[in-house]
């Protein structure tokens, strides 16, 4: 045999890929024990399937989606004033499109084969699904919105890099814009918070929770690492107050104590309690998250920092913080998503939010018993957002690692 | 006139202007251990100093205290002629004028290489961007990376990440720098380009305060070799006298060790 001459490329191994039958048989059927595992795991997994399907076909009535479809998505919003949150529901779809376009310039195709199978398979959805279809043709223009944005702000990552920072800027405007169409004023007719409700709600709540609770927790994390004794103290001592009490009992001091305490009129409302009391629980677990990255971050790189003269501000800025926070970023998304979730306890304190417009709903005698489709339905879109926030942050993930590349 | 001041200028380094001035430095580490017990020490500018020592001896915490990184509890340090007190305004003047190199290069991993060297410029001196950057790369061009600077430091080897260290420590124009053992953590065969950056600086005229084992670095570039052990200084000579004809004991059992 001649050996391989330094200049020859040498590929690695390939992997040999079974076809489907030997792979079952090398898998699933190597010897009796285990086929007789797979014969009885694959007969209960199909009962459960057909037990599922035969129950949402015959028996569910899933007309009370539908016919309810404003109460899940706004609560008691007037409807004369949907088109304020349809506006809205444009300026995020045409946001997210935007930053989605920029932050994919470098890839060669932006709409890969992927991506048009998803785009592919929403639009049949919010064709097909029998809940959407009043709204479909407004579903289909965001889906369309989104598509035109993406490719408008891939045209704008190419040509000009530098507006990226803008979009952060925009998000931060639009938040603003959101509280503004939602309750009006300032030339909109006013809706009280106690009409605000459904998924926009716990949307609401979630996003203001997240942007309030991360900087929060943050300075608690930095402040328990302080070398000044009472600010270590105090970080330490509210962190360990906060995650000694459930959030149920949070949020019902919010709800019920705080008005107590306070004379009327200067009582804060009661939307803005509940976020205050979700921010303040979760800013607490979030600084221990934080603190886990910082302690990952070698103490070298704060002496490389302070011996070329950077000063203590400086040094956790430029070098500590970016570094901590790329290594908690599973941490403080897997804290983001209980916090979403958590907002379903609001329901407990007389918040229409998604789970509370659902329990008032099954209240009404033409929907009795219906609990099982509308439980479901909301746990799909629950579980939407919370998978959605899973892929962002893996992505973003990626985008940060330079280790290798 | 002027031949006369040519001739009182002194030839030695060491009796040039000294720049760190270290005067019966102590310190003790929380736990109660004396790990510098009366330390003095004088370096003179355009001079570089070996500081060698058995581990243990105190000699990386000795030139820790020269830009406050390790505090210490009694004696004084004054650097470029500011006494290194405990006031944070005086540390932060002082480690603009100090370099430092360390042992594990401490390179910052989520930076590129060029954006490691122009940090310090760009933050601490306020150097405009275009300006830091030029200056980074004729550094970088120095040390031999240039063709790295888009890359993140976990892409190059020891040797290339230790040479952008030097980089980025130079780039902030010190008057002296450190070296904390900057081969230490080196495989074999990047030593010597780490080494050949050093011998390049020295001849150059820097001041250079070095903690190494490597013998032949010494023996060549440096004016004073100093040996450190128990944390207190044993014995300082020039290498010639002090690799040939030791002193003291301590450095006749320290050289039988590593030689």
């Amino acid at each position: 045999m001649t050996t391989a001459t330094p200049d020859t490329v040498s590929t690695a191994p390939e992997v040999k890929r079974l076809a489907i039958v030997p792979w079952l048989h090398k898998n699933l059927f190597s010897n009796w024990f285990n086929s007789l595992l797979t014969v009885v795991v694959t007969a209960i997994l199909g009962y459960a399937a057909y037990g599922m399907v035969v129950w949402g076909f015959t028996v569910a009535q899933w007309v009370v989606i539908p016919n309810n479809m404003g109460l899940f998505m706004t609560g008691l919003y007037p409807s004369d004033q949907y088109w304020r949150i349809w506006l809205l529901l444009g300026i995020v779809s045409a946001l997210a499109g935007l930053s989605w376009g920029m932050l994919a310039r470098n890839l060669p195709t932006l709409f890969s084969r992927n991506v048009l199978i998803g785009f592919a398979v929403v639009c049949a959805g919010f064709v097909l699904f029998p809940p959407t279809r009043p709204s479909s043709p407004k579903l289909l223009l965001m889906v369309a919105i989104v598509a035109a944005m993406a490719w408008a702000g891939r045209f704008i990552g190419r040509s000009k890099p530098g507006l990226g920072k803008w979009i952060t800027l925009l998000w931060f405007i639009s938040y603003f814009i959101a509280i503004w169409l939602i309750g009006g004023g300032l030339g909109l007719a006013g809706v009280s918070t106690n009409d605000w409700g459904g998924l926009v709600l716990t949307l609401l709540m979630a996003v203001s929770g997240i942007a309030l609770c991360f900087p929060i927790g943050v300075a608690l994390a930095l402040g328990r690492r302080s070398s000044l004794p009472v600010v270590k103290w105090l970080s330490v001592a509210y962190i360990e107050l906060i995650r000694g009490v459930p959030l149920i009992a949070i949020l019902f001091m919010g709800q019920v104590m705080i008005p107590l305490f306070l004379p009327e009129g200067m009582r804060p409302d009661r939307v803005l309690r509940a976020v205050i009391g979700l921010t303040f629980f979760s800013a607490a677990y979030l600084a221990e998250n934080v603190r886990a990255g910082l302690q990952s971050v070698p103490r070298g790189q704060q002496e490389a920092a302070a011996s070329l003269g950077l000063n203590t501000p400086l040094s956790l800025t430029l070098i500590v913080l970016p570094q901590a926070l790329k290594t908690a970023i599973p941490a403080i998304v897997g804290q983001f998503i209980s916090l979403f979730q958590d907002t379903t306890l609001l329901s407990i304190v007389g918040l229409a939010e998604l789970l509370g417009i659902s329990r008032s709903i099954l209240a009404n005698p033409s929907y009795l018993g219906r609990y099982a489709e509308v439980y479901l339905f909301i746990g799909v879109l629950y579980w939407f957002f919370c998978y959605a926030m899973s892929l962002g942050s893996r992505r973003i993930e990626e985008l940060l690692n330079t280790d290798h590349r | 006139m002027t031949q006369f001041q040519t001739e009182t200028v002194p030839v030695s380094n060491n009796t040039g202007e000294p720049v760190i001035v270290a005067t019966d430095v102590e310190k003790w580490y929380d736990n109660g251990f004396h790990v510098l017990k009366g330390v003095s020490m004088t370096v003179y500018k355009g001079e570089v100093l070996v500081v060698m020592g058995p581990s243990g001896s105190g000699k990386s915490t000795f030139i820790r205290t020269f830009n406050a990184l390790e505090p210490y509890q009694k004696g004084s340090i004054e650097v470029d002629g500011i006494e290194l007190a405990h006031d944070l305004k005086n540390i932060e003047a002082i480690r603009r004028e100090v370099g430092m190199v360390f042992q594990q290069f401490n390179l910052f991993p989520h930076l590129t290489v060029l954006q490691n060297v122009t940090l310090a410029p760009i933050w601490v001196r306020h150097w405009p961007k275009a300006k830091a950057q030029e200056v980074a790369m004729q550094l970088l061009e120095r040390v031999g990376i240039l063709e790295q600077a888009q890359k993140f430091p976990g892409q190059l080897s020891g040797g290339q990440q230790q040479r952008v260290a030097i980089a980025r420590s130079l780039a902030m124009q010190p008057k002296v720098m450190l070296f904390d053992e900057p081969t230490s953590a080196l495989d074999p065969e990047m030593v010597r380009e780490v080494l050949d950056v050093m011998r390049t600086l020295a001849t150059e005229g820097m001041t250079m305060v070095c903690v190494t084992h490597e013998v032949g670095f010494a023996r060549e570039v440096a004016a004073r070799v100093v040996l450190m052990d128990g944390g207190v200084l044993v014995e300082e000579n020039t290498p010639e006298a002090f690799f040939n004809d030791p002193q003291e004991d301590r450095t006749k059992k320290f050289l039988s060790q590593i030689l």
